[in-house]
């Protein structure tokens, strides 16, 4: 549950991922994992779920993820904390490399760096899905959701909040 | 050409410090499952604060960089407008709105969670976001051009936190420098 004494603990984590973020927030679920359920114990993997599904049923960037993760383990400064130190490292060199960029728009290292670290953030995400789907899936329905929701998703520009209502409806009536 | 001028030429118009807020803002509301096509539509074509070579510019520089891609394309857009003020405004019209409605909502569930029904229509919710998920690393796979050295990174940086267990840290430490070194010899 809450205990908002714990915001600098899950701000210092934050601050700790932002500059690791290759992919964006979505790559960084497994070390979030790691850290608020197997080391610290914040959450249950259920309840982990549920926060992944209700950031990705709501408008807005990825990243709101982080949000809900600091205000389960710290409430409001939770919330605020942990979004500041997602975003504030990542935002800065932002910042930097775009001005870089606009003196120097075609650098050899830009090249090098987006075709090496490619693969490196593919691997990432699917690492990604792989522990989401430990802690989602749990029965033979949970797996067919997720199956449909895969090859929808995959087969055409299908809204992935209607596949996110649609498992909602499934999940009641199925439930 | 001058890309420059050409640049310059096809902007429209400059947004003040207030517009980048506000134009932040609605995107991020309007977008529901991915901000980043909406952000093109509104930003690129209805208002015509940038155009479309300098938001591939900056979106795959977002892209390369880390945190939140469509976070860093705030950023680094407010600040060519308007210096740090538009970077900060464009950033805070981001998260402010969304973070307000996806906290909104996740108080909604911890007040109504214990019922059956929520309970029902959230994991499956948790299990069609889960195959979103899935799905999106596979497309990223997929659509990657494969050659021994994408490959082997992609399955080394997998097994490694799905299998292993490593944290991230470790991960990219080990595995990033190598992955850099591999694709400059590459480019050379």
């Amino acid at each position: 549950m809450h205990d908002e004494s714990l915001w600098p603990e899950i701000a210092w984590l934050c601050l700790m991922i932002s500059l690791m973020a290759i992919g964006g927030a979505n790559a960084m679920v497994p070390e979030i994992h790691r850290y608020v359920i197997e080391q610290r114990g914040w959450m249950r993997g259920d309840e982990f779920a549920a926060l992944f599904a209700i950031a990705q049923a709501s408008p807005g960037p990825n990243v709101l993820f982080i949000t809900l993760i600091g205000w389960k383990v710290a409430g409001w400064p939770g919330a605020v904390a942990s979004t500041v130190a997602m975003c504030g490292p990542s935002s800065t060199l932002a910042l930097l490399a775009g001005r870089a960029m606009a003196r120097n728009p075609q650098a050899r290292w830009r090249r090098v760096i987006k075709s090496g670290l490619a693969p490196l953030t593919i691997g990432l995400i699917l690492a990604a899905g792989w522990v989401l789907t430990r802690n989602t899936v749990h029965s033979w329905a949970d797996a067919a959701l997720c199956a449909v929701a895969v090859v929808a998703s995959l087969h055409g520009r299908i809204n992935p909040v209607w596949l996110i209502g649609l498992g909602a409806a499934a999940g009641v009536i199925g439930g | 050409m001058c890309p420059v001028l050409e640049n310059v030429m096809s902007v429209r118009s400059v947004p003040t410090v207030v517009q980048l807020f506000t134009g932040f803002s609605t995107v991020a509301l309007s977008g529901f499952g991915g901000v980043l096509p909406i952000t093109r539509r509104t930003l690129v074509e209805k208002r015509g604060w940038l155009d479309e070579a300098e938001f591939v510019e900056l979106l795959s520089l977002g892209q390369l960089l880390p945190g939140p891609n469509i976070v860093n394309l705030a950023v680094m857009l407010g600040d060519r407008r308007r210096g740090l003020p538009g970077a900060l405004a464009a950033v805070a019209g981001l998260l402010t709105g969304p973070l307000i409605v996806v906290l909104s909502l996740a108080t909604l569930h911890q007040r109504y969670g214990h019922l059956p029904v929520v309970q029902h229509a959230i994991s499956g919710m948790a299990a069609a976001a889960c195959g979103l998920l899935v799905a999106m690393g596979l497309k990223m796979a997929w659509l990657h051009p494969k050659n021994p050295r994408t490959v082997a990174v992609a399955l080394l940086a997998m097994a490694a936190i799905a299998g292993l267990g490593w944290p991230l840290l470790k991960v990219l430490l080990i595995a990033g420098p190598m992955a850099l070194l591999w694709a400059a010899r590459e480019e050379r």
